[in-house]
């Protein structure tokens, strides 16, 4: 923390100026991430009642069929300045869970499962013996960081990113929502950006928070086909005479499109004799990498042309050799795949128990919201134009005393953020929720009839 | 002799007569003692023999041959007529047995499971489809008109698992949460939510209906053996399954034992009593230097964790020693976060599996490092010494000596564990944790005949 910037910040928020312009000047306050700046956002912009009417998933209701101990068993856990983790935090209503968050200023927040049990007592009930503090319910999560694609971009590395590999988000994003739904049968899927590296997934359907490790592990490794090993050649592992209707959708709809028209320029992925060896290494046939590699390392080409001049030379090769059968042919999905199909941390979504950082946190590193991502236009999101925290006090600051209470976060630049979440999310979602506790109440009503009028 | 006519007759729908029961309810058969145990051992033959299929790796043929061979081996009955009742007497007796722990639990229900699942592949379609029916699965066949609309992509699917297409098959469509493992190997076409699954694939179903209901069936079973049958049954049963579970073999020594925890005040006893040399060795060095390098914070921590620490007591144990070197403050900032992170608590939250002797036995520790296998890395000198204050006497002594000259450590550390605890070891170590629990089930035992009214308690 850089305490000369606080103060700065500070008092720039003290001068009142005339002009509108002059205003947004003097009331930038300077980048960074800090606990006071968080202070202020968790002060004014965090949507609580959002986050509250979100996973109380209609239970916070009047209607007879809903469950009120719902929210509260909810795990919460916090990381405050310090690393110190406070886990097995849990709130019965939306203003404790918000004072608990003012009071605290945790630089992260993780949501958990929902419990059989309040987790904050816990301990309580593990002295009966059995042990009934078990997880009942949990969203299906996903997290995707784009560092485990290190292999696979040469503009970043680690924790950076820029647009030109951002795409591999927007890659994953497609090819993992339009399975979960059209597959899977869900609707009502969150995503968010995390604030640095990668997409967090929420699939929020009762189905989906109902699953079972095994089931949540069967959905992870239905999205698999990375055999993930340094030392062989190949990573990717496409067997079998024919592809799953999945995959091929992927492949036609997303992946191949993404590789050719944006990828293979944009990271240069025949540049030079380095590269080109790693493709090469994926097609097991000497005959062909040894002809293509004469090819290339005798051609000297203008730089823009290379890949795809050296793309098509490798497709070409290989469709052609039609002696060699399938097992060739398959190549071609197989470098698309290497290079662009979504890498999920698997662990994460198999166990009901993981925790994952909520939406609406601030990145530490970056000071960048955990905005949510549209699906549906994922390919338009900019991570470098995300809303920092900085960002967001300079504009309340300068809109001045605009919004009442709970709706400060209106006029800054999060506010479609929390537009979208609202309108496009969270409100179908709570419909369905509602149908479906008057539907189950309902049939608990009818079958209690049932059994007293024998 | 009622009961089970009953369940034969159950299985007799549409005519068809099989030989695999469900298990649905505990029959009412009488039953000689000897015979209770005897039908209960060869059963517990077979699961134990499906047990280690499985963990050498065994391909789906190869296990399908396997089950069904063990199957014939010791499931016969010199009467025909009572190999029914000894597959179902042996069934439920085991369930008693393993009924007892989350850990018994599991791995009773994975062995049955995998053994009713060969079973029911072995049987005729028209068997397998009254055994569905028997289980009450609401699934109806996809109708003409529906699987025409979605042919293509099951001749696709079926193309990508390598079977043949055929234009009659019978589909079947259920939701995709009932068939995991067909999800997971990407074996059916799913649409909307929906799995299209083959007439060869409904093994699938069946199993997670079979094991769903037998996972409920053993928690019930271990509530009415610890509020009823145990006191009823303590002159009688009770000893019989109390005897047939110390014959389970633990499965798995990368998996922490749930059930077993341990805590703090015990732990220099149980460190003295239980564990490995490498282990052993590590705590006295903390206790002594409080503290370890990364290295042995790993292999120590982890291991503390396989055999029950919990992580609170954990964090506890670490900080009570680091305290006084490092202080508290120091420790939480930059110690207690690898600890959280060993029991999946951040990081990447993967909860990391304790270290098996190779990977123990392969690791090269450095200046000031304390981890690794002793037989191997420590000096004939040091090791002489260390096993000398384990009480290992002269003549064991020289025996672990000779295997370590040459190099076979587990070997050794096998000897080590027979001389310290005066009993044989005939799995060999492989794992620390195994080492670990191979003591404490000597020791329980031990306990438990010189103070039988212990037994009860020890192995609940």
């Amino acid at each position: 923390m850089r305490r000369e910037e606080v103060e700065n910040g500070r008092d720039d928020m003290l001068i009142d100026g005339d002009e509108n312009e002059q205003r947004r000047i003097e009331n930038a306050v300077p980048d960074g991430f800090n606990a006071d700046y968080l202070k202020a956002y968790y002060g004014k912009v965090f949507p609580y009642v959002d986050m509250f009417k979100w996973l109380s998933y209609g239970n916070d209701g009047k209607h007879p069929g809903c469950d009120h101990s719902y929210f509260g068993r909810r795990e919460f856990s916090f990381t405050l300045d310090n690393d110190i983790y406070l886990r097995f935090q849990s709130f019965n209503t939306a203003s404790e869970l918000e004072n608990a968050i003012k009071e605290k200023c945790p630089f992260k927040i993780d949501i958990g499962p929902v419990y059989s049990v309040d987790p904050a007592k816990r301990h309580a009930y593990s002295l009966g013996g059995d042990n009934i503090f078990t997880p009942v319910e949990r969203e299906l999560v996903f997290d995707i960081d784009i560092s485990d694609y290190d292999d696979v971009r040469y503009c970043c590395s680690g924790a950076d990113v820029c647009l030109e590999c951002w795409p591999l988000m927007t890659i994953a994003i497609k090819v993992i929502d339009t399975s979960l739904r059209d597959d899977f049968g869900f609707s009502h899927i969150l995503w968010v950006y995390s604030g640095r590296r990668g997409v967090h997934c929420w699939v929020c359907d009762g189905k989906a928070r109902r699953l079972n490790n095994e089931q949540r592990a069967a959905i992870v490794d239905y999205f698999r086909v990375y055999k993930g090993n340094e030392n062989s050649s190949k990573k990717v592992s496409l067997v079998g005479p024919a592809l799953h209707p999945f995959l091929v959708r992927s492949y036609n709809e997303v992946l191949k499109d993404y590789f050719e028209n944006r990828l293979l320029l944009s990271q240069n992925l025949f540049l030079n004799e380095e590269r080109f060896e790693k493709i090469l290494e994926m097609i097991p046939d000497e005959s062909v990498t040894s002809e293509l590699r004469g090819k290339w390392l005798s051609n000297k080409r203008s730089k823009e042309e290379i890949n795809v001049a050296r793309w098509d030379q490798l497709k070409h090769l290989l469709q052609s050799s039609k002696q060699k059968g399938q097992g060739l042919r398959r190549c071609i999905e197989e470098i698309v795949f290497s290079f662009t199909y979504p890498r999920l941390d698997m662990e994460v979504s198999k166990h009901m128990n993981h925790l994952l950082k909520a939406p609406f946190c601030v990145h530490p590193k970056t000071g960048r919201v955990c905005v949510p991502i549209n699906p549906k236009n994922c390919e338009e999101f900019d991570p470098s134009a995300v809303p920092t925290l900085s960002q967001l006090l300079g504009e309340l600051n300068t809109g001045g005393f605009r919004g009442e209470g709970d709706n400060e976060w209106e006029g800054t630049s999060l506010g479609s953020c929390v537009r979208y979440f609202r309108e496009s999310f969270l409100q179908p979602l709570l419909k369905s929720c509602k149908e479906e506790i008057e539907t189950s109440y309902n049939a608990k009503v009818q079958q209690s009839r049932n059994s007293i009028s024998w | 002799m009622e009961a089970v006519r009953s369940q034969r007759k159950s299985s007799v729908s549409n005519g068809v007569v099989t030989t695999l029961p469900l298990y649905r309810s505990a029959p009412l058969l009488e039953v000689r003692l000897e015979d209770f145990e005897l039908y209960a051992i060869d059963r517990l033959r077979v699961l134990k023999g499906i047990s280690d299929g499985l963990s050498r790796g065994k391909k789906p043929d190869e296990m399908e041959k396997l089950v069904l061979d063990l199957w014939k081996t010791n499931m016969r009955h010199q009467h025909s007529s009572e190999v029914v009742n000894k597959d179902i007497i042996s069934h439920f007796v085991l369930r008693l047995v393993y009924c007892r722990t989350e850990e018994l639990r599991r791995w009773f229900l994975s062995m049955e499971t995998t053994l009713f699942r060969y079973r029911f592949r072995d049987e005729a379609p028209e068997v397998q489809r009254a055994l569905m029916a028997e289980f009450d699965l609401p699934y109806k066949a996809v109708s003409n008109a529906e699987y025409e609309s979605v042919k293509d992509k099951l001749n696709q699917v079926a193309r990508a698992i390598g079977q043949s297409t055929t234009t009659d098959a019978i589909f079947y469509k259920v939701p995709f949460e009932e068939v995991p493992e067909l999800v997971a190997g990407r074996r059916v076409f799913i649409q909307k939510g929906n799995a299209y699954i083959a007439m060869n694939q409904v093994v699938s179903l069946v199993i997670t209906q079979f094991r769903s209901h037998l996972s409920k069936a053993l928690v019930l079973t271990n509530r009415k053996w610890t509020s009823m049958i145990r006191e009823q049954e303590k002159d009688r049963l009770a000893p019989i399954i109390e005897a047939l579970s110390t014959s389970y073999l633990g499965p798995d020594y990368s998996q922490p034992r749930e059930h077993a925890e341990i805590s703090l005040k015990d732990i220099d006893q149980i460190a003295k009593s239980s564990f490995p040399l490498c282990m052993r060795h590590l705590f006295e060095k903390l206790r002594e230097d409080h503290h370890l390098k990364h290295g042995g914070r790993m292999q120590l921590g982890l291991f503390l964790k396989g055999v029950g620490l919990k992580l609170d007591d954990a964090l506890a144990f670490w900080r009570a020693e680091f305290s006084r070197k490092v202080g508290a403050e120091r420790f939480d900032k930059e110690y207690a976060y690898g600890i959280r992170h060993n029991y999946g608590k951040e990081g990447k939250r993967t909860d990391y599996t304790p270290y098996s002797c190779q990977k123990i036995i392969s690791s090269a520790p450095g200046v000031g490092d304390h981890h690794g296998c002793p037989y191997r890395h420590f000096s004939e000198e040091n090791l002489r010494a260390a096993l000398t204050r384990m009480g290992v006497g002269n003549r064991p002594l020289e025996d672990v000596i000779d295997k370590v000259r040459n190099r076979h450590y587990q070997l050794a550390c096998t000897l080590t564990f027979e001389a310290v605890h005066g009993s044989s070891c005939d799995a060999g170590v492989n794992h620390p944790n195994q080492y670990y629990n191979d003591s404490q089930r000597i020791l329980e035992s031990q306990n438990s005949s010189s103070n039988p009214k212990g037994t009860a308690a020890a192995s609940m």
